[in-house]
């Protein structure tokens, strides 16, 4: 039996009522007031793709050994690079070691989907893949996309131990069907005509892999207690709804109200979401799409109440929330507007690749060591002990603290210092099992800190050289919300 | 067992350029400005220096490394130079060479240099730190500026010892204020205007919660001192003074990697302040010291300055505060002629700076700031951050 053994997603903090967008541009395009209901997830300045992939990856090893996980594969359209593998940049900040296998699956909306079924192949003969879907597209401003488009990520852990949703098979179909393109070069999508899309696409295509599974397997659309239909459009996903001759209580939610379109990882934060309601027995079917559609089903075993302790997954992401009222901020964060960065912006020293290649783990998956001799746990990886009463040397083993908890002993909001949202907030972290770390702080507003706070770490862009083409990623410290 | 510096050396001339925003002078300048005053005032040649120390900080966006700048700008004659830099002591550190060079008997004049040109930075405030703190900190430092790392220690102190935002900001504009008053007795200042604590704490936030006055400025500015063995100084002059003790504490790397450190307080100023005290042979700081000039580099680092130097006891510091006993009129008169708060904080030159306006107090030269008889002197120097700093800390004295 191969399949699903944990789940998780991530949203990111901020969310922009729709509203606000409408009121900035519906003047330009007044039709998005058909699309300006509800709201959608803004990733933060200092979060992409690779760092939702991170953060959803560690909500679904919540209860996983890291060490049993042999492979990492990667979906998504937004990936920041085109020639620097991006799954092993999340493979490395969850410290899963070397000897593993990454790919990147990357360029249609069904790559999510594309990557669960590569890892179940890879799966067959034993072993452990976790598959990440995340993306984090940009509308241009005054279009549909704008509105709808949301960011988020989900991961799934896969393998044939401890199974809790059973692969039962899968049919796809490819098409190159043109309803959105982007070329190597661009930040925005073109479409082609809705309900063309609509017509051709989504009501034709999506059917096509639906038929074809229940075909092959000798299906009825009554056997699924769950249908996942990767279908951000409200008037198409209802023709589909009847065309498929299910009862709308089947559905599941697509989350475009109040998260949005989440591009490849849609159909993955969807199944997340369904998986935690699910019961033993349940039967779901998934319908991605996007250059074609992937039809895949599973079937929900007795272990699925072992798994759901802690996981943070889509609902207890969808809580931890808070209103981006200002559009503006929504433009720098996403960087569609030229911006006066002044002298401190600009001066961006350059970064070591040799340095970053010695320090590894230490700065990917926060590593850092503890002492042998007298346990105490310090940052960054020392030689010489930290601890007064000890200076041991070379007793070290490592200590990784991106999975610990900490209190805040100081702070400051910084108005000086370069950020893209100031002012940059920043404090010297005590670790409840021990060692202390200078951190910067995220997804918290200055009037909400105080010391001594609860935190836990999150990774995220730290810094950017857009002239030569680098990201900084590091560890941020995050207010535990209540 | 090594005696220590006190009683070995005197300074027997000093020389300081006025500070500010120095636009139309170049560090060479600068050198010779307070090469001349030095000179004069311990009536000396060029041809009698026998070595000297060099010292500045950002040398990338200054005088550049090595010490070639100050026997090119001065054409010393094929002397040792040394070019140090130790953060903000790097002025203190520069001293301290060229006593340990008399003291030793390696030489017998020696003259100690700190020149600084920050307003050819294009920075308000200091630049950024992307490379100051070494390559692999780039990757891992939070993204932090001087103010910020120091507005961490407001927090936490005012956290530590129940004083609310508003009651805590009251005491460090006091500080503030006090210095700036003292800047309008003092004509090499660079802010020579009154601030009151109302303006103080009404001020835009620079980092929380310190605003605009609690932090220092950027400026030019050079200082240097001219030192011979103590025995030798009633040649030069009837009122040399006297060095009673240099002290260096650099931290161990456990303020900011440990939980040990408590975030209230400056662990390395504590530590030199001791070995200082013991050195010098003090026992009781709080009465025998009459002057001090510390690193007010921000109004809370002043605060902290007092309680480490165990001049107020931990925690109390604000009492002495709000009762005026670090005023100008004050039991312990701090930053007589202004401070970093009036002068701005030429790296290189602050050390030097501090110790010339002691020098010139125990001569009976300090103007509209003469403190009465002064008999101990304290300067104090903190560089880095409260989390991971280096300190000097220096005693003099008009008596052997």
């Amino acid at each position: 039996m191969v399949g699903i053994t944990s789940y998780g997603a991530y949203i990111p903090w901020y969310r922009m009522n729709r509203k606000v967008i409408f009121d900035q541009l519906g003047w330009f395009n007044p039709a998005t007031a058909g699309v300006a209901r509800g709201e959608k997830s803004v990733a933060n300045y200092d979060e992409d793709t690779i760092t939702m992939a991170v953060s959803a990856a560690i909500d679904c090893l919540t209860n996983k050994d890291r060490t049993s996980v042999d492979g990492l594969y990667l979906a998504s359209t937004s990936l920041p690079f085109a020639e620097r593998q991006n799954s092993v940049i999340v493979s490395e900040a969850l410290d899963l070691g070397s000897g593993i296998r990454t790919a990147d699956f990357s360029n249609s909306l069904k790559s999510g989907t594309t990557a669960l079924l590569s890892a179940f192949d890879a799966v067959r003969e034993g072993g452990t893949t976790m598959v990440c879907a995340s993306d984090n597209r940009v509308g241009k401003p005054g279009s549909s996309q704008e509105h709808t488009f949301g960011d988020g990520a989900a991961a799934l852990l896969v393998g044939s131990e401890g199974v809790i949703a059973e692969f039962k098979g899968s049919y796809s179909v490819s098409h190159d069907f043109i309803d959105f393109r982007r070329a190597q070069s661009e930040i925005f999508v073109h479409g082609w005509e809705e309900r063309w899309i609509r017509d051709e696409g989504y009501a034709k295509i999506i059917p096509e892999a639906a038929m074809g599974l229940a075909k092959k397997y000798n299906l009825n659309v009554s056997d699924f207690a769950k249908i996942i239909i990767a279908c951000p459009v409200a008037g198409a996903l209802k023709g589909l709804v009847k065309m498929l001759g299910a009862n709308p209580e089947q559905i599941q939610d697509n989350l475009v109200a109040n998260v949005g379109d989440t591009g490849t990882a849609m159909p993955l934060m969807m199944l997340t979401a369904a998986l935690e309601d699910a019961q033993p027995g349940d039967k779901i079917l998934v319908l991605s799409y996007g250059s074609g559609s992937d039809a895949l089903f599973f079937e929900v075993t007795d272990e699925i109440e072992k798994v759901k302790k802690d996981i943070k997954g889509i609902k207890g992401h969808l809580a931890e929330r808070n209103d981006l009222t200002v559009y503006g901020k929504y433009l720098v964060f996403r960087n569609i507007i030229p911006l006066e960065v002044g002298i401190r912006g600009e001066d961006v020293s350059p970064t070591a690749m040799s340095v970053l290649w010695r320090e590894g783990k230490v700065i990917s998956a926060l590593v850092g060591s503890r002492c042998t001799a007298c346990g105490t746990p310090q940052y960054p990886r020392q030689r010489v002990c930290v601890n007064p009463e000890c200076g041991a040397i070379d007793e070290m083993e490592d200590y990784c603290f991106s999975d610990k908890m900490g209190t805040l002993t100081s702070y400051t909001g910084d108005n000086l210092s370069f950020t893209w949202d100031p002012p940059q907030i920043y404090g010297l972290v005590d670790f409840e099992e021990g060692g202390r770390l200078f951190l910067d702080l995220t997804d918290c507003s200055l009037d909400s800190v105080k010391v001594g706070m609860s935190v836990s770490m999150s990774f995220r862009k730290k810094y950017s050289d857009p002239q030569r083409g680098f990201f900084g990623y590091f560890w941020k410290a995050v207010p535990v919300k209540q | 067992m090594a005696k220590g510096i006190k009683n070995e050396v005197a300074i027997i001339g000093m020389g300081c350029t006025k500070f500010g925003e120095l636009w139309d002078k170049s560090a060479a300048d600068l050198i010779v400005d307070a090469y001349l005053e030095a000179v004069e005032d311990a009536g000396i040649e060029k041809d009698d220096i026998d070595a000297a120390w060099f010292g500045t900080c950002f040398d990338e966006v200054n005088v550049g490394k090595s010490a070639l700048a100050l026997p090119k700008a001065l054409k010393l004659p094929f002397i040792p130079v040394t070019r140090v830099e130790n953060f903000c002591a790097s002025g203190t550190e520069s001293f301290r060479g060229a006593c340990y060079a008399v003291a030793s008997g390696a030489c017998d004049v020696a003259l100690a240099f700190g020149a600084e040109k920050l307003k050819d930075t294009g920075y308000g405030g200091l630049p950024d730190f992307g490379n100051l703190l070494g390559l692999e900190n780039r990757s891992t430092f939070p993204n932090m500026t001087a103010p910020g790392g120091f507005a961490l220690m407001a927090t936490t102190y005012f956290d530590k010892y129940g004083l609310s935002a508003e009651e805590g900001k009251q005491v460090l504009a006091h500080i503030s204020s006090k210095s700036h008053h003292n800047g309008t007795l003092n004509p090499k200042a660079h802010l020579r205007r009154e601030v009151s604590v109302e303006q103080i704490m009404k001020a835009p936030i620079v980092a929380w919660p310190l605003g605009l006055f609690d932090c220092c400025g950027v400026s030019d500015g050079a200082a240097c001192a001219i030192v011979v063995r103590a025995q030798d100084a009633k040649k030069y002059r009837k009122d040399p003074i006297y060095v009673k003790s240099l002290q260096v504490a650099v931290t161990s790397g456990e303020e900011m990697a440990h939980q040990s450190w408590d975030g209230a307080h400056v662990e390395t100023t504590t530590r030199a302040g001791i070995k200082a005290y013991k050195e010098a042979g003090i026992t009781n700081p709080r009465e025998e010291i009459s002057m001090m000039e510390v690193h007010d580099c921000f109004s809370i680092t002043e605060l902290s300055t007092y309680e480490d130097l165990q001049i107020s006891p931990r925690g109390q510091a604000a009492k002495d505060v709000e009762a005026g006993f670090f005023d100008l009129d004050g039991k312990v008169p701090c930053q007589p002629d202004g401070g970093l708060k009036c002068f701005g904080h030429p790296i290189g030159a602050s050390g030097l700076r501090m110790i010339y306006e002691l020098y010139k107090q125990f001569q009976g030269k300090a103007d509209k700031r003469q403190i009465e008889n002064p008999r101990l002197g304290l300067t104090h120097n903190l560089g880095g951050f409260p989390c991971m700093s280096v300190v000097s800390v220096a005693i003099l004295g008009s008596e052997l």
